[in-house]
């Protein structure tokens, strides 16, 4: 039996799991129109590649995939393009973005699907498959999957852990998903063990989803794989790909670093292992899903349900008591509202909660903190939550970042436990993007003097050039001139060697004050070049700054010298902290 | 449509709901408390109660805050028990309230109120009264006193004469005059076999109250209200020193029980040093924070002025905890060993 590892704090609330898991995947029938999102996976936005009056198929590329991180796109079935436009996406920004609007024929008809043959094929050739089938992680995040699948240079590749952990309350797709094509996700887990050539494969499933581990288990069996499943558990937010690595494998991988394959481990969702092998066994691409309908609702299932598909027409299915007042998509922990009911479901809609306030009261009034640190003992990244929230709501963002804001997972169990009902999570999503707000404008600010630098340097050399040419046309002048009187003199030889004395004498003398002059000139040129550089690195009103204010200077110093913009501006700065 | 952010599942859990567990935590103590001493700790209680609820009333208004939804936290009654169980149980009426309004007013409010005071509320008040009153606040019932409700009523109103004969010393106050007035010439175990102010094991009677705190405690600790490690550390190092030194001298020191059960330790280590608002965060600064009051609160009632030195501890080490925790922050995930 593998040895299990603990992560500290996590929550256990109320699971609500059976609600949804007692039927088996139903299959959603066509809705009325499909509103695909190009920009559904992390990377760059696919590129439309059709347009309104086009006929499609279903599983046509209607999106191609735009640079290595990004994933394509296709129609979820048979129709007509009604539309290439801006519509609200199910985010929490409320923002729109390009889709493509589908009008169903009602034929369902498939496009030639070319399986892959696997034994013939080379990994990149696999990866591109991949990408051009759109499979990206179904666990949330949506990151294209075939990068994660080339191992770290340098890293050795220890374990492939597959995610079933599914620790949110209310879902359960992954749970479904597992009890019912328990087979293909393992033949999905094999691809990608194949292409990773990990030392270990483990399957972690929270342990209160019996079926699935058995359904699983029997599947590796059947296969004659070696995988490892492992019933880990039940302790949100287990499924947490960090949290996961820590109980399988015993690795701290920090938050804030953003590939485990740094540390030689890889985590895929198991409905992102379904859909590779769907994609490389069959030729089809991701355009459907498994979704959870549940909460406010009198018959919570999961469906099979095309992406594109809008949430208010597929949470009929469930039929939402009529005090719904709201859809949630995700869990009740790391969820959000979406903005408008006509969203479409995308590829990382594993669920929807029909919101109620009888199942979410609203929250009592915020209380200030009593520092009480149960968001301290509940933090897996073990953070301290009332330090950050104290910083963050003193707008002292330096302070948040020395307590580790950005290794928050926004999991939600600071929230969830705090006596004082404070919205921890919000406060710190509310410092990260004012963080990133200020880099940006610190960085914009850095290019614009960078900018405004170069423009002045180049000024000063092209005038300095400019003096120089003129010296040197000018000593060229004089010299011709010289050369012309020398010779003017030369003529009348011997006639009167006291003018030729004369004439001689001044003839050099000039030459070499036209050198002079332009020696000069060039010398004067670069010491303006030289000041007009001191200058421009003199930062101005730094009479009375503030400690935290220096150390910042002194940051952007060692980053411009880095980059190797400024030249000698340490000695001024170090100057004017020694006044 | 509606807008709130995640998560929206939360836990049924709030700050009144942390105060009042502390309440009925105190509620053994105060049975036995009420046992010993008769029914005058509970007009004290009720005296504090009153008090707490009106400075805090007044101060909200005052700064424009919402008077329900604070007064209802419950935080205003836990300062206000804690100074009616640490003040002598006949202590004048008044005593009490202006330690009371006094604890609420500047203790609490003027630093910023709920959770923003530095200094814990009710040991300010005792501090402050001690210092200002010592004779009143030295001045506690002789145990096995007789008094009916309406004579503790009439003396803690001022309207019976403070009768010297009914107030004596606590038990650790007098083994401490004792020693020093005896100049060598007495013995700890002499001193203990008096048994109209000594125990089975502490002061008698008072060792029972202190019992009650002890239960009070473990079950506020099994609620995960409190936390293992101030209560585990505080009386850990009172242990100790007081240990060593009774090793070395029993003739001259008491033994640890008698120190755990006497004076104030008991609800200062489950009950006081405990709070989370002047006390430190992070594990190892609540470590640091016990032992230190701990060690503290046995100078200064072994070797210093005042008949128990809790409340003077726990201040001092109030003064601490911000450096505490700044020199004691935990790694993080992933990187334990790196930083």
């Amino acid at each position: 039996m593998l040895n299990l590892f603990k992560f500290w704090g996590g929550i256990k609330p109320p699971s609500h799991k059976t609600e949804s898991n007692q039927h088996p995947i139903g299959v959603a029938p066509l809705p009325s129109h499909l509103i695909v999102p190009l920009h559904q996976s992390i990377g760059g936005t696919p590129k439309p590649v059709v347009q309104a009056g086009d006929k499609v198929l279903k599983g046509q590329l209607i999106g191609e995939a735009d640079g290595w991180i990004s994933a394509a796109v296709h129609a979820p079935t048979s129709g007509t393009v009604r539309e290439v436009a801006m519509h609200v996406r199910p985010h929490p920004s409320g923002l729109d973005s390009l889709c493509v609007v589908i009008d169903p024929d009602g034929r369902d008809e498939w496009i030639a699907r070319t399986p892959l043959d696997l034994a013939t094929t080379a990994p990149a050739d696999v990866f591109a498959h991949l990408q051009r089938s759109g499979v990206v992680g179904l666990g949330g995040a949506g990151f294209p999957a075939h990068g994660k699948l080339t191992p770290a240079p340098n890293v050795p590749m220890d374990e492939l852990i597959i995610n079933g952990a599914e620790c949110e309350p209310y879902i359960t797709c992954d749970d479904l998903l597992m009890r019912e094509r328990a087979d293909e996700i393992i033949r999905g887990i094999a691809l990608f063990r194949d292409l990773l050539q990990p030392k270990k494969v483990l399957i972690g499933i929270e342990d209160n989803k019996p079926e699935a581990v058995a359904a699983m288990t029997a599947a590796v069996a059947a296969r004659g794989e070696n995988f490892a499943v492992v019933a880990v558990p039940t302790r949100y937010p287990a499924g947490g790909a960090k949290q996961l690595i820590r109980v399988l494998t015993g690795k701290e991988v920090p938050g804030s670093m953003r590939s485990t394959a740094e540390m030689g481990v890889q985590v895929f969702n198991v409905a992102t292992a379904y859909t590779a092998w769907r994609a490389v066994a069959h030729g089809e691409p991701v355009i459907s899903r498994v979704v959870t309908l549940t909460g406010n609702v009198a018959e919570p299932r999961n469906y099979e349900v095309l992406i594109g598909t809008p949430m208010d027409e597929l949470l009929k299915l469930a039929r939402p008591h009529p005090d719904t007042n709201g859809i949630l998509m995700g869990g009740p922990m790391m969820g959000f509202l979406v903005p408008n009911r006509q969203v479409p479901v995308v590829k990382t809609t594993n669920c929807l909660i029909a919101h109620s306030e009888r199942l979410f009261p609203p929250k009592a009034p915020e209380m200030p903190c009593i520092r009480c640190g149960a968001c301290a003992t509940v933090c897996p990244h073990e953070l301290q939550p009332f330090e950050m929230y104290w910083y963050a709501r003193a707008k002292n963002f330096g302070k948040t970042q020395e307590y580790d804001i950005f290794d928050c997972i926004e999991c939600g169990c600071c929230s969830y436990v705090c006596p004082s009902r404070i919205p921890l999570v919000q406060y710190f999503r509310f410092a990260k993007s004012e963080i990133w707000a200020r880099e940006r404008e610190k960085k914009a600010a850095e290019e614009a003097k960078a900018r405004f630098e170069f423009k002045q340097f180049r000024d000063e050399r092209e005038k300095a050039e400019k003096a120089e040419k003129l010296a040197k046309a000018a000593a060229a002048q004089a010299a011709k001139k010289a050369a012309e009187a020398a010779a003017a003199a030369a003529a009348p030889a011997g006639d009167a060697p006291a003018t030729v004395a004369a004439t001689d004498a001044p003839a050099p003398a000039s030459a070499a004050d036209a050198d002079k002059a332009a020696k000069m000139a060039t010398i004067q040129a670069a010491m303006e070049r030289a000041k007009a550089q001191r200058e421009a690195a003199q930062p101005k009103n730094i009479e009375a700054l503030k400690p935290d204010q220096q150390r910042e200077l002194a940051e952007i110093e060692a980053r411009r010298q880095a980059a190797g913009i400024a030249d000698a501006p340490a000695s001024a700065t170090q100057e004017t902290k020694a006044e | 449509m509606i807008f709130a952010p995640s998560p929206f599942l939360l836990k049924d859990v709030s700050v009144s709901q942390v105060m009042t567990q502390v309440c009925v935590a105190l509620i053994p103590g105060i049975a036995a408390y009420a046992w010993l001493v008769g029914p005058a700790i509970l007009v004290q209680l009720v005296i504090a109660t009153f008090a707490a609820l009106f400075a805090e009333a007044a101060m909200l208004k005052l700064r424009g805050k919402p008077l329900a939804l604070f007064l209802s936290d419950g935080s205003a009654i836990v300062t206000a028990w804690l100074i009616a169980l640490t003040f002598p149980p006949l202590a004048p009426w008044w005593m009490v309230f202006t330690g009371t309004i006094f604890a609420i007013v500047f203790a609490k409010h003027l630093y910023g109120g709920l959770g923003q005071n530095p200094f814990n509320p009710a040991m300010v008040a005792f501090a402050v009264c001690i210092v200002s009153f010592p004779a009143l606040m030295s001045q506690w019932p002789a145990v096995g006193l007789e008094l009916r409700l309406v004579d503790q009523i009439d003396i803690i109103f001022g309207l019976a004469p403070r009768v010297d004969a009914l107030t004596s010393a606590t038990p650790l106050d007098a083994m401490k005059t004792a020693l020093r007035m005896g100049d060598g010439n007495f013995d700890i175990a002499q001193l203990l076999a008096n048994q109209d102010i000594y125990g089975n094991f502490a002061g008698r009677g008072w060792e029972w109250v202190a019992a009650g705190y002890l239960i009070g405690g473990l079950w506020l600790w099994h609620r995960r209200v409190i936390s293992w490690q101030v209560p585990v550390a505080f009386i850990g190092s009172l242990t100790l020193i007081s240990g060593a030194l009774w090793l070395y001298n029993p003739a001259a020191f008491a033994n640890p029980i008698f120190h755990l059960f006497s004076g104030g330790t008991l609800l200062g280590a489950f009950f006081i040093a405990t709070d989370p608002v002047s006390g430190c965060t992070t594990p190892r600064g609540k470590l640091i924070f016990g032992a230190g009051a701990g060690l503290l609160a046995y100078i200064i009632r072994v070797f210093g002025g005042f008949p128990d030195g809790v409340a003077f501890a726990v201040l001092l080490m109030n003064l601490s905890a911000p450096v505490i925790d700044l020199l004691t922050q935990p790694a993080i995930f992933g990187m334990k060993g790196k930083k």
